[in-house]
């Protein structure tokens, strides 16, 4: 039985690991500064758990398989060296690991969440609730109107609750279903929602930020390629959570400028 | 695989009748056996300790969390009722020292037995009343406060004095429970049951004086 | 001395005779232990059941389940359940597992049965705390069942129940009224049974154990009771507060959770300045260590049955007792590594990550001395053995996945997906329920006094081995690809070409869970059927086994027993010519 088990234990071993190394289910790729270094960190960890898991599994069936012989001259063997080396590798072993992972992870980090927004930064406005992304442009005189919540009304498209009769700066601000932005210029988020928690998930710019109504949130990125990528609930938010999603259009700078114009044009 | 695969052949533990290990239950060393329900109280109080906790620093989150906190001034009942929980202790601690000279007394003194007997337990009903007094007081220091138009949800100070008078009242409710019953149970055995449930109660009973007094001054600095 | 201290142990310890007293409402801790696995056991039938309704749902939407549309016309109209239908069995199925499963088998039930035996003692410290413990614990089971028969079904905001979602009531959402009511309140008297139960494990360890049984001499299982009630005493001492300032919100109008200006099914929210973050910060101080309270049980079960199986003693027993008291110590640091992208500051992200790491040292340092314990041995490969390896293997597996999950940077992109399902599934839900069912396996004889049968045990090891690294190894896979968990469908291009992944899954699931109903089969036979139980049927050396098969009521027959050695003396030669010495052998030369 327990060289049965030794083989089970194996071949799920290696056919999991096969999985990871053949990238069979992988990253899509990914387009933003901040992104490369995360997927970094993601291969160094995968390679130093990689071994632990291979190592792990591998001894345990290895050591239930020579469990498994029973003949009667065998004595018991004591695992040569005790405890003591065991425990000794634990802690130089994964403390090494965690001292590593730790020290260069917590700059990857630092570098998306801590990083101060960049002046030239284009600032953005996001709202979420229930189901949907709401993405405020500030439009020419680069100011965003206030909110007011009480004056939030769906059915006329005022999502934010502007006030643009008393309030000069909600005039011209531009409110798109779509998050367009201009390729490789920074993008100065600011999240906040109107009724429950949502998160701001975007896969290919490895960024993922919750909502959480009452603050605002800020939150920072820089696209380096023009395409189409979802935008993605991740905070449980109800019914109609699994189809709350919108997009992020990064294009070239051309044709960004073309599309506030339309925008404001409306 | 049969009924008895591995059949047990260590045999003949070591067994001592109760009657005789009765006096030498001692867990591991040979030191005194502790009290189960001195031990339970304190793990009690261990927990409440951490509730509490845990409601002092959601109060001071939510306080800095946003501007909205409106303080108010305190009943001035509440420092009466301060009071009466303290003279409670003292009742209490006084009830303790009488009735647990009952029990050895019993062997000569009979008299003086009784005596303490019968003072022990006038100074429980004292602590009973006094206890009971702190309540109806906390529930008037709550009506003083709906005078005033202050309601658990007007405003998070005042949510949180409910939330914590509450608390507190509650446990004090569960004290006085546990002192009726030690009543009742000292009642039926004019005396000679023994005090380790009494001594873990006024444990806990002082316990809530000092968690009172905890929470009065938290509410005054912060409410 | 009083002189009715003498007297004191033996009245309060009259086996009671009335059928309600005996099974019903019983002080007895074996009764109260049978009585929480049996709990158990409906949950994990009932949570079982959703898991499956869930994964049919998730691979094949459009697949209608008659008796679910039976049973719940509005939630699944013709059967296929409504996306707000999901979400609710979703939370019931976490609720239902993780506080009626995870923290009862292991802990409460076994906990109840083993401890005072284990430290040689009659009873718990406080028989009527425990009893009261356990039918607080079944009251919080029936209020949260009922919320499946309020009108409009269980909440659906998940079993970790976010503020404002959770505290604004009805307008969020289906479910988010009453049955979000009965949840907080189901949760609540939870805590105060769990309470109840810790206080008494701890008294009971601290107070109960007879002539002899030093802590040093305590069987590993009794040592993970032990450290598990004072995680559990401070963990729910704070789900406790949690759930009330929860239901004030609710109910009394306040906000401690609930911030001004939400505005929700078109009406603003009359509260003002609460923060959800609170809400968080309390809710994962409880469950970052309600992870261990679900996992330590079991490594202190597995730790207890190996060694016999293995027939010599367990290596480096006080690194392991130590490695329980570190995680259990660290474990209350790491809260936030649930919060890193929550909005938190994230400045506390890395204060939070380095200690999360550093309990996978001491958690290697479990593993590898169990692993390590069965060089070299000789093995006896009886079904508790099975489970012992392969809880080793599903502890490896699900602790690896916490080294992506620990650190900010890449939890960036996989919180939240499911990534996360699979690494707490294999660690804390898989590991834990081995540990469970090596449990049930070894003590069955001792609890029933009938032995289970080997070969539908062996057949449930190997199917569910399988079975769970089919379901949850693909998880990571997804996890990697983006795969958003707590979605009910499906629907966007992205995620759609992962559909196939997800049939597997479901497959794997669904005959996983048939599996179980061997298990459950296993149980229902041999508690009846099975062949009669020796004292001794593994030639294990912890107390249980010095008593009858099952105990008498007061555990040992009016007799204290003399402890005189550890509980590891495995793989020696004892003076009988076996090869090992129970706990109650006599000590030559003392």
């Amino acid at each position: 039985m327990g060289k049965a088990f030794a083989v089970v234990l194996t071949l799920i071993t290696l056919i999991s690991i096969a999985l990871f190394v053949m990238h069979t289910w992988w990253l899509p790729p990914d387009i933003s500064t901040t992104g490369p270094a995360v997927d970094h960190q993601l291969e160094e960890t995968l390679i130093g758990t990689g071994v632990l898991f291979l190592a792990g599994q591998l001894m345990l069936g290895c050591f239930a398989w020579m469990a498994s012989d029973k003949t009667p001259a065998k004595k018991n063997r004591a695992f040569p060296g005790g405890a003591t080396p065991l425990v000794t590798a634990a802690i130089l072993l994964v403390g090494i690991e965690i001292f590593t992972l730790t020290f260069v992870g917590s700059k990857v980090w630092g570098a998306i969440y801590l990083a101060p927004a960049d002046p030239g930064a284009l600032k953005i406005d996001v709202q979420a609730e229930q189901f949907a992304f709401y993405f405020r442009y500030p439009g020419p005189d680069g100011k965003f109107g206030a909110v007011h919540p009480e004056k939030i009304d769906d059915g006329s498209g005022n999502y934010f609750g502007l006030d643009p009769a008393n309030d000069v700066a909600a005039r011209d601000d531009i409110v798109a279903a779509s998050l367009v932005v201009p390729v490789n210029h920074p993008v100065a988020l600011t999240l906040h929602s109107k009724d429950v928690g949502h998160s701001f998930y975007v896969r290919e710019l490895r960024v993922q930020q919750d909502f959480v109504p009452g603050l605002d949130i800020p939150l920072n990125f820089t696209a380096t390629q023009t395409g189409k990528y979802e935008i993605v609930c991740t905070q449980l938010c109800g019914l109609g959570h699994y189809n709350m999603k919108a997009y992020l259009e990064v294009m070239s700078e051309a044709d960004f400028e073309q599309w506030l114009k339309a925008q404001a044009g409306q | 695989m049969g009924i008895d695969i591995h059949p047990a052949v260590n045999s003949g533990p070591p067994l001592i009748p109760r009657e005789l290990s009765a006096g030498l239950g001692s867990p591991g060393s040979g030191l005194a056996k502790p009290e189960r329900s001195e031990t339970g109280v304190w793990i009690g109080i261990f927990a409440i300790v951490m509730s509490f906790a845990a409601f002092t620093s959601a109060m001071i989150v939510r306080q800095g969390v946003t501007p909205d906190w409106r303080h108010f001034a305190l009943p001035p009942i509440l420092y009466v009722n301060t009071l009466t929980l303290l003279v409670s202790s003292i009742t209490l601690a006084w009830a303790n020292r009488q009735l647990a000279s009952v029990g050895p007394q019993l062997l000569g003194a009979r008299d003086r037995a009784r005596q303490s007997y019968s003072d022990g337990m006038n100074w429980l009903y004292g602590t009973l009343a006094l206890g009971v007094l702190f309540v109806v007081g906390q529930v008037l220091a709550w009506r003083s406060l709906v005078s005033q138009g202050l309601f658990l949800s007007t405003n998070p100070s005042s949510s949180f004095f409910y939330v914590f008078t509450g608390m507190h009242g509650l446990h004090v409710l569960g004290g006085i429970a546990g002192l009726v019953y030690m009543i009742c149970k000292l009642a039926r055995t004019n005396g000679t049951a023994r005090t380790t449930g009494l001594r873990a109660m006024s444990v806990y009973w002082h316990f809530m004086d000092g968690l009172w007094i905890y929470l009065l001054v938290l509410l005054m600095v912060r409410t | 001395m009083h002189d009715v201290s003498a007297t004191q142990v033996t009245d309060e310890h009259k086996a009671p005779t009335g059928f309600i007293r005996k099974y019903v409402f019983s002080l007895d801790h074996k009764v109260i232990g049978k009585q929480y696995f049996g709990l158990a056991l409906v949950a994990v039938f009932v949570g079982m059941v959703l898991s499956w309704l869930l994964r049919i749902h998730l691979a094949y939407p459009t697949w209608p389940i008659p008796l679910l549309g039976k049973f719940s016309a509005a939630g699944a109209p013709g059967g296929v359940m409504t996306p707000e239908y999901y979400l609710s069995l979703l939370t019931m199925h976490g609720t239902l597992m993780v506080f009626f499963v995870l923290t009862n088998a292991p802990f409460a039930a076994f906990g109840n049965y083993f401890l005072p035996i284990q430290i040689g003692a009659e009873d718990m410290a406080f028989p009527r705390f425990n009893m009261m413990s356990f039918w607080t614990t079944f009251a919080a089971f029936v209020v949260m069942m009922a919320s499946f028969f309020v009108a409009d079904g269980p909440p659906i905001s998940g079993w970790t129940a976010y503020a404002p979602l959770s505290a604004v009531g009805g307008d969020a959402g289906p479910g988010l009224a009453m049955g979000q009511n009965l949840w907080a309140i189901s949760i609540a008297l939870f805590c105060v049974a769990s309470l109840l139960g810790a206080l008494n494990f701890i008294a009971t360890t601290l107070d109960l154990r007879t002539k002899g049984m030093s802590l040093a001499r305590m069987p590993y299982s009794t040592w993970a009771w032990f450290v598990t009630s004072v995680i559990a005493l401070l963990a729910f001492a704070v789900l406790l507060p949690a759930c009330i300032l929860l239901i004030l919100d609710r109910v009394g109008g306040t906000s401690f959770f609930i911030p001004a200006g939400l505005i929700l099914s078109d009406k603003l929210q009359p509260h003002s300045g609460g923060s959800p973050l609170l809400w968080q910060h309390l809710f994962w101080f409880f469950g970052h260590p309600e992870v261990y309270i679900a996992i330590l049980p079991s490594i202190g079960i597995i730790a207890t049955i190996l060694p016999v199986f293995v027939r010599k003693p367990l290596l480096g027993p006080r690194a392991l007792i130590g490695s329980m008291v570190a995680i259990a110590f660290l474990s209350y640091m790491v809260w936030g590594h649930h919060m890193f992208v929550s909005g938190m500051n994230p400045f506390s992200a890395n204060l939070f990550s380095v200690p999360t790491l550093i309990i996978t040292i001491p958690a290697t340092i479990l593993t590898l001395l169990l692993t390590a314990s069965i060089y070299g041995g000789r093995m006896r490969f009886d079904t508790p053995a099975l489970f012992c390896l392969g809880f080793i293997s599903v502890f490896i597996s699900g602790g690896i996945s916490g080294f992506y999950l620990a650190q900010p940077s890449l939890d960036t992109y996989l919180h939240a997906t499911y990534f996360v399902v699979a690494h707490f599934h294999f660690v804390m839900a898989v590991a834990s329920l081995f540990g469970v069912f090596a449990g049930t396996y070894f003590w069955f004889p001792k609890m029933f006094g009938r032995m289970m049968n080997e070969t539908l045990g062996k057949v449930h090891f190997w199917l569910t081995f399988l079975g769970v690294y089919c379901v949850f190894m693909p998880m990571h896979y997804l996890g990697l690809v983006g795969n958003v968990r707590r979605y009910s469908a499906f629907v966007d291009d992205y995620l759609a070409p992962l559909i196939p992944v997800h049939k597997f899954i479901t497959i794997a699931a669904l005959l996983t869970g048939a599996a179980q109903l061997i298990f459950f089969w296993n149980l229902i036979w041999s508690r009846f059927r099975g062949p009669v139980a020796s004292v001794n049927p593994w030639q294990a050396t912890s107390l249980e086994w010095s008593t009858t098969s099952p105990p008498p009521f007061d555990n040992f027959g009016a007799h204290h027993p003399v402890v005189q050695n550890g509980p590891n003396e495995y793989g020696v030669e004892a003076p009988d010519g076996t090869d090992y010495v129970m706990q109650m052998a006599p000590r030559e030369g003392v």
